[in-house]
């Protein structure tokens, strides 16, 4: 005899419902309107892939993907080394230790316009803290609404100072993992700083090191708030990432069709990245 | 080769853990430490191999000052209670890694790795990782990795506490081989008075921070100084109560019997008397003839021997006999004490005969 129990569907019912209505369906609205033209008044037209087409072959699209990497790359080789340097230089026990976790936690709590504003202000030439202090008592010529290499300073600056604590937070979980015992018996071994650090404590860090990694990398590669309070995308496109590009054709040019195909290539890219890194990463655990 | 410390000490945050402590280690034996948790056995080891500061003191190694030689420039190796092994390395590796450390040459490195692999039945395992491993197999790899470097001191701290009966008794019977002819000062830390007499050696009799004795082992436990001393070095714990001597008659509540041999000596006054339970008896005997009745609270049964608890004029005493007896529980029943074998103590809890 054949038993089927249905009820298992009814559990599952709240998670599908739950994960149609905030992922599902708004990405199946984009999908239609990759793929059709629309003059407003409801009226839609079909254009097949054209817009994707249109997308790739577009000189406009290729440079905003290209500050994209740049951009991300740049964050990941700085923030994750100097989060886990911090880490590592962080005490390990004692009153410090609450000290040091709430003060690295703190930018973190900050709503990211206001991180854009802050910035903003702070690095103003003729107003701002940092602007006014190099331009009029360094002597150095800093103006990042004038010019492209000073604003790209300050979004990789500000994202720095925003996100490293969290490479920080989950390397020092890792960190305070590693028993005692691990570094006496290096000790004992007779091994260096170096070795504890390549040998105990790297390996240690692996598995939350993927995932801070993970995590900027999806972060800052979706980043929109914080450059575009910041710079607003400029000078000229310089500091226009793929998501201020994307909001500027969508909402700004109101064209709907190829903005849709570019969130759609936009969330392809993302995810074949983050499924690299982490297939890269995982890779040893496997055997 | 010699490990010698010179009144060396701990002192945390104003409290003195290891009070100034003087001992000359050397090779050819087991240097057991033998003391209750908290003694300071794990302090004095961590001391010698440079893990914890110490306040004021000096150690010697091989005639060498090695005080203010950090942890990795001593030639050392340590063997924890719970199994301390790199998670992410073969057994191989973890065996290799003090090699590589000291830039050993690669085919010394296999020689080496693979002799302290067949000493200690490894070599089927090599390619394993820790977490593969029974954690007697994990111990072992611990073992092997110590005995793998030239060191001038290996400290055990309790390396057997954390295996069961059977895996205990095994890598015990290894460790005399283990460190024959390496030239190495063996200390061994241990709470367990058994242990301390399998292993013979030298004893270091440890209590609250300090060595209270040292010396052979078998001597120490025939002759401790102190009645702390005895009881440390007891298990089951050794039977003491209050006893007075005049003239010749050595007299325990309304037991008395005539002082012979070293008692003879003592002179009248207030006394401590202890005695191992294993000089109680449950039945008379040429030496056994002292005769004690007690009421028998509990009484076990481990293997060929059987130990009695009982109620011996208000002390609790134990008996420890070969073979089984009929005990009955709540019921009173006559011991015979070898008074021979009696340890004599002043109110001081020194020893007096």
């Amino acid at each position: 005899m054949k038993t089927e129990n249905q009820k298992a569907w009814f559990f599952v019912l709240p998670v599908l419902a739950l994960v149609a209505f905030n992922a599902l369906i708004p990405m199946m609205t984009v999908v239609n309107y990759s793929v059709q033209e629309t003059f407003g008044n409801n009226q839609f037209f079909w254009e097949g892939l054209t817009w994707f087409e249109q997308i790739l072959r577009s000189e406009r699209f290729h440079a905003a993907l290209g500050r994209q990497f740049l951009f991300t790359f740049l964050i990941l080789i700085i923030e994750v080394p100097l989060g886990v340097a911090i880490a590592l230089s962080m005490p390990r026990s004692g009153p410090w230790v609450s000290v040091c976790l709430v003060l690295m936690a703190l930018p973190m709590l900050i709503p990211w316009n206001v991180v854009g504003a802050m910035w903003n202000i702070f690095a103003l030439p003729d107003i701002g803290l940092l602007g006014y202090f190099l331009n009029h008592t360094l002597g150095i010529d800093y103006d990042m609404t004038q010019n492209p290499f000073a604003a790209w300073v300050t979004i990789i600056t500000m994202d720095v100072w925003h996100w490293t604590s969290l490479v920080v937070l989950l390397a020092y979980a890792g960190l305070v993992s590693i028993p005692d015992a691990y570094y006496q018996a290096a000790k004992i071994d007779g091994a260096s700083n170096w070795s504890v650090f390549r040998y105990i404590q790297l390996p240690k860090m692996k598995n939350v090191l993927t995932i801070a990694i993970l995590l900027r990398f999806m972060d800052s590669f979706n980043i929109y708030t914080e450059p575009f309070v910041l710079t607003g995308g400029g000078p000229g496109n310089s500091t226009t990432l793929l998501s201020i590009d994307l909001v500027k054709i969508a909402l700004g040019q109101f064209d709907l069709g190829p903005a849709a195909a570019m969130s759609l290539i936009y969330f392809a890219i993302t995810l074949l990245v983050s499924w690299l890194f982490y297939t890269l990463m995982t890779k040893d655990d496997l055997n | 080769m010699a490990l010698v410390i010179k009144d060396i000490t701990k002192v945390v945050r104003g409290v003195t853990h290891i009070k100034p402590t003087s001992l000359t280690l050397d090779t050819g034996h087991f240097n057991v430490l033998l003391g209750e948790t908290g003694a300071g056995k794990t302090s004095l080891i961590k001391m010698m191999a440079g893990l914890d500061p110490i306040a004021a003191g000096q150690i010697e190694m091989d005639g060498t000052d090695v005080t203010k030689l950090t942890t990795q420039q001593r030639r050392i190796s340590l063997v924890h209670q719970f199994f301390v092994n790199y998670p992410h390395m073969t057994v191989y590796d973890n065996i290799a890694s003090p090699l590589r450390v000291a830039r050993m040459a690669k085919s010394e490195i296999e020689d080496r790795v693979q002799e302290a692999a067949d000493i200690l039945k490894l070599s089927p395992m090599l390619k394993r990782r820790p977490h593969e491993l029974s954690g007697g197999q994990q111990q072992r790899c611990a073992l092997a990795r110590a005995i793998a470097k030239d060191s001038q001191a290996v400290f055990l701290d309790e390396p057997l506490a954390n295996l069961d009966y059977k895996l205990r008794e095994e890598l015990r019977e290894l460790l005399p081989e283990l460190f024959a002819g390496r030239g190495a000062v063996v200390v061994y830390a241990t709470s367990e008075p058994e242990e301390a007499l399998l292993l013979g050696g030298k004893t270091a009799l440890m209590i609250d921070g300090r060595v209270a004795q040292y010396g052979p082992t078998a001597d120490l436990y025939r002759a401790p100084d102190t009645l702390t001393a005895a009881q440390i070095f007891s298990n089951p714990p050794i039977n003491h109560a209050p006893m007075s001597k005049q003239g010749n008659t050595l007299r325990m509540g309304n037991i008395a019997w005539d002082a012979t041999g070293d008692a003879a000596g003592l002179r009248d006054g207030e006394y401590t008397v202890a005695i191992r339970p294993n000089h109680i008896l449950p039945n008379a005997s040429d030496t056994a003839t002292v005769p004690l009745t007690g009421r028998i609270g509990v009484t076990e049964l481990s293997g060929s021997e059987s130990s009695a608890h009982f109620d011996f004029q208000g002390h609790g005493w134990v008996s420890l006999a070969h073979g089984t007896h009929p005990y009955q529980i709540g019921e009173d029943h006559t011991f015979y004490m070898d008074a021979a074998a009696c340890l004599y103590f002043g109110p001081d809890g020194s020893r007096a005969a």
